[in-house]
């Protein structure tokens, strides 16, 4: 299938030949210094009233050039980066970075050092999600939630800043492993939050799930089909809202998902309401991954035999891994040096973002804020 | 000064009388200089009530730096937005710029001279007194429009036709709610019903019921659809389109700054003071003392009136008790000795309240104000609990849900009201 985008382009907008007076499209810059378009998006809408005739993202105010930072550090070095591109869900950045170059060495994290991987990547898939709930609920109008949200991440950053130090960008995993063994009492902090954490769930969805107007606002708007997803490569739990039962962490297990038994909540419309929901079940599943994870958690080393100095042999490696918002990918090219020859990202949300068009033709203004924020982008991935 | 007291005087001697009604230039200019500067100090209090309510529902503390319990927070910020540079687009039509939060402004305050806060604590009463508030408050579309147009800018322009589009149609709800209550007032020996917002108020002590209960439940129904529509005709939350932060950044003021952004947000919180005093004044018996039924006579009257009194004497206890619980740091000295002293002055207030001469002038409007700041707290819980409607939902909510319910229930009240003297008086 293919798309046809009507493109605004800059030049066709200052079109000399534009009819004198046209009053059936009105064109706006939304963004890049807007409240609700998480950061610095800029959407070009072309209106008809308040109907959205089409629209165009463009990106790249938050471009650091990360790739090609790549190429000038070790591999060890890079390690840090990758936390700043998706920095709402910076442990499974790097979960996907340490695996991708291990794959690469042909090392593998000890299942000491993998049980623990899972635990701080799936509080951060939860610490993800309660940004996107709180955030999207705020686009939407409703603007308690956002609060509640951010009261109860924080036990997650309390944790991570007792296990390494930083709170957001944390570089909590070396390739290889681990860097630091478990705090004392960190499977009590991790256990008390998982009690904590479950009844705020409901506390969420109480605001929400059967509020009228939150229903009202999100049911049938931005709907995709699996079809166009699919065609768009489009992942994560915006894939799943539209009922495909996709998942990396089923479908190609890494770091040790295969052993523990979790659910893959799908919807059926693809509509933004399905995503919410979707995701409110990935929060609750997320616990039982750590609980499954902390009960089980293995002792032994924290860390694989890794040469001080990588030297990987000659080749290129894709892996990927479900993050909080899709597959996020790291391609690496070695041409046996210290340094990667070329390192590619392929970000969840950069894919997912070129959805946007397709579900808010025909849509409202107010939809396109609620598709933006259920499409739960980070620019700092999207731009990189 | 021979004049002014003898204005004194003949307010004296008229007592059932509003000072318009009753001729007194004098008392009127009094009373229009009472309600504004109440006004002002009401949406002073009521923008740090927002805040520190709304931060209580969501986990925080809202304002706490500026004075105790950041008691200073409305002074500061009216500091700082006088003081900000006075900006106007390039591209904006200036006298149009210039001009519409005046309208707004206008028309907000206008409103109050007929809303009666006691029998004769009006600027006047006039016999088409529920028109004149609808008619003056539904101006304040025009200065957002106009706001809207002028700042030629594309946000605030969609944000002022989502609330000009949003204000007309829920003004026709509104109108129908209104009619039902007015109808109700006509229920007399006479069959004369009476568009006075006194004469309502009085309608109301006469047949000795509030109009959400009469009819059971149709006056209910008729005040939900006025309690509705006049949370979107003063577009707050969920209705408040047409300053859909997320969504139009600010909507039509968005290129308002300073001074003028100041006249926009006095507007706002009068209008809803004002808006709320309509509601009071229709169905929930105006400056009538909750109980008058069930707990008449003169104990009870002397009960209720000594309620302001307690009141302002409670708020002090309040400011003394957290006075006392202040940090014993020195840097907390002078907020502990200011709270302390706000107490001071509340209990004064209060120990005055409770003196037999002002506490009989007094508590009609105390009656009504509390009334009235239980509207204002409705909405900000409003605030804090409700997403946003869309435009079309919006739409549908008030043309095809709210329009046909009160076309309903003013046909139903007609009905029944007419069934009633038939069959009882006949």
């Amino acid at each position: 299938m293919t798309y046809q985008h009507n493109t605004l382009s800059h030049l066709e907008l200052e079109a000399p030949e534009k009819p004198f007076l046209d009053s059936n499209e009105l064109v706006i810059n939304m963004g890049p210094q807007h409240p609700a378009t998480h950061g610095v998006l800029r959407v070009i809408l072309r209106l008809d009233g308040e109907k959205v005739l089409g629209l165009e993202c463009v990106i790249g105010y938050l471009h650091r050039g990360v790739e090609k930072i790549g190429e000038h550090r070790t591999y060890t070095m890079f390690n840090p980066y990758v936390d700043r591109m998706d920095y709402v869900a910076a442990v499974s950045n790097g979960l996907g970075y340490c695996e991708t170059v291990e794959k690469l060495l042909n090392v593998e994290a000890p299942p000491r050092a993998q049980h623990i991987r899972v635990i701080l990547a799936e509080l951060n898939r939860i610490a993800s999600h309660q940004l996107w709930l709180g955030t999207h609920a705020l686009d939407i109008g409703a603007i308690t939630p956002l609060f509640y949200t951010f009261r109860d991440r924080e036990e997650i950053l309390k944790i991570y800043e007792k296990y390494c130090g930083a709170r957001l960008t944390t570089h909590a995993f070396r390739i290889g492993g681990l860097q630091y063994e478990t705090y004392n009492g960190f499977e009590k902090d991790v256990k008390n939050f998982l009690t904590f954490f479950r009844p705020k769930i409901d506390e969420y969805e109480e605001l929400l799930t059967t509020n009228r107007i939150w229903v009202e606002r999100t049911k049938d708007v931005g709907t995709i089909s699996a079809e166009d997803c699919i065609a768009l490569g489009v992942t994560g739990p915006v894939l799943r809202a539209s009922g495909v039962k996709w998942d990396l962490r089923k479908a190609q297990p890494y770091a040790n998902y295969k052993n523990f038994d979790f659910d893959i909540p799908t919807g059926h419309n693809g509509d933004t309401y399905d995503r919410y929901l979707v995701r409110m079940a990935e929060m609750r599943q997320s616990v039982r991954i750590v609980e499954q994870a902390l009960d089980a958690l293995p002792e032994g080393p924290i860390i694989a035999k890794v040469p001080k100095v990588m030297k990987p042999a000659a080749g290129e490696v894709y892996h990927s891994i479900e993050a909080p918002k899709g597959e996020l990918g790291y391609f690496i090219v070695s041409d046996g040096s210290t340094q990667p020859y070329r390192v590619r990202v392929r970000p969840p949300s950069f894919v997912n973002l070129q959805a946007l068009d397709v579900m808010c033709r025909g849509e409202l203004v107010a939809d396109v804020i609620a598709v933006i924020g259920t499409l739960d982008i980070v620019l700092g991935e999207v731009d990189r | 000064m021979g004049q002014i007291i003898q204005y004194i005087e003949s307010y004296l001697k008229t007592k059932d009388l509003t000072p318009g009604a009753a001729g007194n230039m004098f008392w009127a200019l009094v009373y229009i200089l009472l309600i504004f500067g109440g006004l002002s100090v009401a949406v002073i209090a009521m923008n740090w009530l927002e805040r520190k309510i709304l931060a209580h529902m969501q986990v925080r503390l809202g304002p706490m730096r500026v004075g105790p319990h950041g008691l200073l927070q409305p002074i500061a910020d009216a500091i700082k937005l006088l003081l900000k540079e006075d900006i106007m687009p390039t591209e904006a039509d200036r006298f149009v710029f210039w001009t519409a939060p005046l309208i707004v402004v206008m028309a907000a305050f206008t409103v109050f001279i007929v809303v009666p806060f006691g029998p004769t604590h009006a600027v006047t009463d006039m016999n088409i007194g529920v028109l004149f508030m609808l008619g003056v408050s539904s101006l304040s579309v025009l200065g957002v429009v106009m706001a809207g147009w002028a700042s030629n800018s594309h946000y605030p322009l969609i944000g002022a036709l989502r609330s000009s589009a949003q204000m007309v149609s829920y003004e026709v709800a509104m109108g129908l709610a209104v009619v039902a209550a007015v109808l109700m007032t006509s229920l007399n020996a006479e069959g004369t019903g009476t568009l006075s917002m006194i004469g309502i108020v009085q309608a109301q002590q006469a047949q000795g019921i509030w109009f959400i209960f009469k009819f059971f439940p149709l006056g209910a129904i008729a005040f939900f659809i006025f309690a509705v529509s006049m949370v979107a005709e003063t577009n707050r939350a969920p209705f408040d389109l047409a300053e859909a932060e997320s969504e139009l950044t600010a909507g039509f003021h968005t290129e308002y700054s300073g001074f003028r952004w100041s006249l926009f947000f006095l507007a706002e919180y009068s209008a809803m003071i004002a808006v709320s005093s309509i509601a009071v004044t229709l169905w929930l018996g105006g400056w009538l003392r909750p109980f008058p039924n069930l707990l008449s006579g003169p104990t009870w009257d002397l009960v209720f009136s000594l309620f302001p009194g307690i009141t302002f004497l409670l708020l002090a206890a309040m400011c003394f008790f957290n006075a006392a619980r202040m940090p014993k740091h020195p840097m907390f000295r002078i907020q502990t000795i200011g709270l302390a002293g706000f107490g001071m002055v509340l209990g004064l207030i209060g120990l005055v309240l409770l003196l037999p001469a002002v506490r009989v002038r007094v508590q009609d409007i105390f009656w009504f104000a509390a009334k009235v700041a239980g509207f204002m707290y409705l909405y900000i819980w409003y605030r804090g609990t409700f997403p946003r409607y869309r435009f079309d939902q919006l739409m549908h909510i008030g043309w095809k849900v709210l329009l046909p319910l009160g076309l309903a229930v003013l046909i139903l009240t007609a009905s029944v009201a007419l069934l009633q003297q038939r069959l009882w008086h006949p």
